[in-house]
This record gives structure tokens, C-alpha cells and sequence, in this order.
């Protein structure tokens, strides 16, 4: 099922013809529209004609969340004020928000991608479609809401929270199809189970979530619990909310909407674009907003690409899932470690919110990982196999993954330290 | 069937005391106690007088517990009195997970506590050979 099959089913040549024309047209805009990128292109000496096939891409200047706070609220805007209908702004857990700005046209481009992406999810005119992201300066609510309404699905713009009264909306106006974030579906699910309710008296066939990173195992028990198809969707507000990319019924990997954004995989130290298959830091350039268009922003994001064509038809390159984030990364023993890759490893062994906490330590020349993992009620036992188990369960995954042995040590729920709800997941006690 | 109190403790001072404390303060009575421990962890297995208000409180405290359904039965307290209730079990190919025993006031019983995977089965086997688990009530009350 496609939404727009000349878009989406694109020969790889007319897309690569395509996007350089886009790419072009961008770089120009920011030069002479942004102060800051014609700052930063004339730090490296370049100018926009320089810019004469794809590859060319990896000359242009990174663009980080700090440059959006640097220039806040409206310093990155490519249009004057006036062109902007719509302004949304991602929550600042430091400091200010980052702002981003949409004009008409930005806004018809965000709709097509999210019409794309819930049409993958399994959404058509036909479908009842609750929308259980909240709305408002959030992108995800509003991001899906306009998507649906392309469509021409029926819209109930719930916004989060008040599950009970989701679930009675859910079975009263026969939602078809649920968007929220994954880890509120699960919640859902329980207090449906609670309720009584069975999935067989609702009329759910799909969900659309994202917004937040999950597991293959939590994807099962959602489409168990809820008797549904469920994809994963991928987006941020500074390339445009969610519509940067998203699954397809073959659930395997996230095709990236190409005619809009150009994907790059970069090591996050030396900043060099790195081939296919490899995973690295996620960078996109926005090729045809106009609002806020971004040149290789930095997302943070870990992840990887593969060019391969899918089942589905579709040609769009497609994103693995997000492993983890950039921003903490340790490099120990030489090894990038990121601790969102142990919690991917707690995610799989079934923990929904694990808590979790990595030591790191010189000891003589060596470095060593400690891992502190606050033991839950489902992993907890009253046998002392059953806890050695998990310990080694948990090792032995983190070596796969990491290709580095830690120390596993269970601890008591609520004892790792926690800042304003966060648990503090790093502490490097190095001195280098 | 006995409700055993199973309690998460890491292996560090004060965390065992904590948990006897809070216990006191809340008028609850152990009549039976083992621990299990590696070296970076114990789980401490209890059997109280008021089991389900000992989950409650400790839960509260912030504790790691849940429940398990043990066994217990009354055995001789001579040489031999134990081997003699086990061997049946083993025959039957029940295996033990863990148990510990602790005498019983004003008898010449020993009281033993155990874990095994299918308890309907071990209780079988037991009253095969005419001998009756002890009920809750009867421990909770000694």
C-alpha cells in the first residue's frame, strides 16, 4: 500500500537527479538566507556553486542542537517571519527549547510525509484513527493529525493521557487504527486488561509509534496484547517531527523519505561519512523545507543504512533501528560504547524502563565497565540461580553487543541516583 | 502452603537490619529466616506471622520481595529424622531448590521449610507416606 507510488517507488537515478537539484536549491537558500551557514561556508571556503554532485555533500558544515540554541528562537529561519504559519519547539531538558518554523508550504510537505507514513502503518480514508500523541508545541500530535487528515481517515484527536477514557473512545467510535508513543500503548494494554476489556471487542488492526527507542520485544507484546500490526516511525522536530522515515509492512527497517531529506552515516569523533552498513551517528539534510531547512544536522541518533530495495517496491534507502545515542558515548579500551546500547540489551531481556548505571575505572593501564542494573519485579526470583542467570544473561549480551566484558552487578530498585527523574547513567572515575 | 517473604538485598551493611526493623516496627514476628547469598547479592527468605502485611510494608520501603508458595512439614527431631521424609521425594524425582529447618517450641519436632518446582506433586508424595504438610495457619501461629 502506497500513498504516493511515484514518490516512494522512484528509480534510484531520477531520485539521485532530484535530490542534487533539491540540494543545490537549499544551499543557495541557507547562504544567502541564514547568517549563520554563509558564516560557516565561508569558514571553509566554500560557496554555493561549489556544490556540483551528491558527494559534494560531505565538504558542507555540520549543523548541531547547540547552533539552534545559539541562534533561538528565530536565528535559523530561511524566510521571513511573516511566511511562518506554524511554530512547534522541542522540550529543553537543558536550557532553552529548540524552535523550529513552518511555512504553508512546510506544512504540505509534513502532511504528504505523514500520510506516507500512516498509509505504511496500514491507515486509508476507511480507517478510525485515534491519535494518542499529545499535541501542541509537541510535533508528534499535530505532525500525525494533519497526515490522517490527507488521507482522509476519521481524526479523533485524543492528545495523551486519561487512558481509561482512550479506551472507552476506543471501543465506542471503533478506532481502527492507534498512533502514540510505544511504551504508552503497552500502558494501554494493561489498563485495558484491567478493565476486562479484550482486544477482540475493539476493532484495532494497527498501530503507528514511535517518538521514543523500543525493542522487537516489545513490538510482540503490543501486537499480542492489542491483536495488532505495528510499525516503527522515526522522526525529530529539527528535520520536520515525525514523517522522516518509517517502516513498511515487511518490519524490516525504516525507509527514509529521500526525495525530502538526504541521509548520512557519520563516526561521531572523526566525523567521517562512513559507507553503508555501518553504524555511526545519523545526519540529514532537509532538501526541500523552507522554513528551517537544516545542512547535515547531527541527530545524535545511532544507526545504520541499507541501500538494498525492499519487498514492499519501495526504493528509499532504509535506517536500521536507533541503538543509541551519541551524546554520552565513553570510549573505553578503545571501543565507542554508548549507554543506550546496554539499555537496547535490558530492553530485549524485557525490561520496559530499566534502570541502569556504567562505571567506568582505571584500573593500573586497564579500563574497566562496572554495570549497575536496578533489579525489577519481572526479573526478580526467589532462587539465586534464577538472579545469576539474569546477571550473566546480561553480560553475556553486552559483550555481543558492546565487544566488551563488563562487570554485572544487581542492585536494589531505586538505589541508582536519579536527577530530576533521570537516572544518572555515567560516571567516569578516569582521570586522564 | 506457606507463604515464604522473598527479599532482594545487595550484599552491603545495614540492608539486613533495615529489613528485621521495619518488620518490628510493624509488630510482624519471624518464625523462620535463611539466606541465600553470591558475593554481590542475597536473597533473604522469610516465614512471618502476617505474611501479606510483611510484602505490604516492605514493598513500601522500597524493597524488592515477592511471594512464594513453600513447603513445610514436622520431622522427627533424631538422627536420620530428616533423610527418612527425603528419600520418598527423591525417589520421585522432585528436586529440592532449597530448604532450611528450624525447631519447633514444646515439641521434639524439627520444622523443615522447602522449595520445589511442583509442589502439588511433593505433597502427593508426602501424604503417600503419611505425612501431612503443615497448613499456614499452623506456622503463622506458632
Amino acid at each position: 500500500m502506497y500513498w504516493n507510488p511515484a514518490a516512494e517507488c522512484m528509480p534510484r537515478p531520477q531520485l539521485a537527479e532530484l535530490q542534487l537539484e533539491r540540494l543545490k536549491s537549499v544551499v543557495e537558500r541557507v547562504y544567502y538566507n541564514v547568517p549563520f551557514y554563509r558564516h560557516a561556508f565561508q569558514d571553509k571556503g566554500l560557496e554555493p556553486g561549489d556544490i556540483k554532485s551528491l558527494d559534494d555533500l560531505r565538504y558542507l558544515p555540520f549543523t548541531t542542537k547547540q547552533d539552534l540554541r545559539d541562534n533561538y528562537p528565530y536565528g535559523m529561519f530561511a524566510v521571513p517571519l511573516s511566511e511562518i504559519v506554524r511554530v512547534h519547539a522541542s522540550s529543553g531538558t537543558t536550557g532553552k527549547p529548540t524552535v523550529v518554523g513552518y511555512t504553508r508550504k512546510d506544512l504540505n510537505t509534513w502532511s504528504e510525509l505523514m500520510a506516507r507514513t500512516l498509509t505504511c502503518g496500514g491507515t486509508t480514508k476507511d480507517s478510525v484513527i485515534q491519535i494518542a500523541y499529545g499535541y501542541g508545541l509537541f510535533t508528534g500530535g499535530l505532525g500525525a493529525h494533519y497526515g490522517a487528515e490527507r488521507i482522509g481517515a476519521s481524526v479523533i484527536p485524543i492528545s495523551g493521557g486519561n487512558t481509561k477514557r482512550q479506551i472507552m473512545l476506543m471501543k465506542d467510535f471503533g478506532t481502527t487504527v492507534l498512533a502514540c508513543t510505544p511504551s504508552y500503548a503497552i500502558y494501554l494494554a494493561e489498563v485495558m486488561k484491567e478493565m476486562d476489556i479484550e482486544p477482540g471487542e475493539l476493532k484495532l488492526k494497527y498501530g503507528i509509534f514511535g517518538a521514543e527507542p523500543w525493542s522487537e520485544n516489545m513490538r510482540k507484546e503490543i501486537e499480542d496484547q492489542l491483536g495488532i500490526s505495528a510499525i516503527d516511525i522515526y522522526g525529530l522536530s529539527e528535520i520536520i517531527g515525525p514523517g522522516v522515515a518509517s517502516e513498511c509492512q515487511c518490519k524490516n527497517g525504516l525507509h527514509i523519505f529521500e526525495d525530502h531529506f538526504i541521509p548520512e552515516i557519520i563516526d561521531p569523533v572523526t566525523q567521517e561519512t562512513l559507507p553503508y552498513g555501518q553504524p555511526g551517528e545519523l545526519v540529514f539534510t532537509t532538501i526541500t523545507k523552507e522554513g528551517i531547512p537544516v545542512i547535515r544536522y547531527r541527530t545524535r541518533d545511532i544507526s545504520f543504512l541499507y541501500p538494498e530495495v525492499c519487498a514492499c517496491g519501495r526504493t528509499h534507502i532504509r535506517m536500521g533501528r536507533i541503538t543509541g545515542r551519541t551524546d554520552d558515548m565513553l570510549i573505553i579500551r578503545g571501543v565507542n560504547v554508548f549507554p543506550s546500547q546496554v539499555e537496547s540489551v535490558l530492553l530485549e531481556i524485557g525490561e520496559t524502563e530499566p534502570h541502569y548505571q556504567l562505571i567506568v575505572d582505571r584500573i593500573g593501564n586497564l579500563d574497566e565497565l562496572k554495570i549497575l542494573v536496578e533489579v525489577s519485579e519481572n526479573m526478580f526470583s526467589d532462587k539465586i540461580g534464577g538472579l545469576e542467570h539474569l546477571e550473566k544473561t546480561i553480560h553475556d549480551r553486552i559483550e555481543a553487543v558492546l565487544n566488551i566484558s563488563a562487570k554485572v552487578k544487581l542492585v536494589e530498585p531505586k538505589t541508582i541516583p536519579r536527577s530530576e527523574g533521570k537516572a544518572v547513567r555515567v560516571i567516569d572515575n578516569r582521570k586522564i | 502452603m506457606i507463604k515464604q517473604v522473598s527479599i532482594f538485598l545487595e550484599n552491603k551493611e545495614g540492608r539486613l537490619g533495615r529489613v528485621l526493623k521495619i518488620l518490628g516496627e510493624n509488630n510482624i514476628n519471624i518464625r523462620a529466616l535463611s539466606i541465600a547469598e553470591t558475593a554481590d547479592f542475597g536473597i533473604l527468605r522469610l516465614i512471618v506471622n502476617k505474611p501479606e502485611q510483611a510484602l505490604v510494608v516492605l514493598k513500601n520501603a522500597g524493597f524488592l520481595v515477592s511471594e512464594t508458595d513453600v513447603l513445610a512439614i514436622e520431622v522427627p527431631d533424631t538422627p536420620g529424622g530428616l533423610a527418612a521424609t527425603l528419600e520418598p521425594l527423591a525417589e520421585s524425582e522432585i528436586n529440592i531448590e532449597y530448604m532450611y529447618a528450624f525447631l519447633a517450641k514444646k515439641s521434639d519436632n524439627a520444622i523443615v521449610i522447602f522449595r520445589v518446582e511442583d509442589s502439588k506433586k511433593a505433597i502427593e508424595v508426602l501424604n503417600s507416606i503419611g505425612l501431612q504438610v503443615l497448613s499456614g495457619e499452623t506456622i503463622y501461629s506458632l
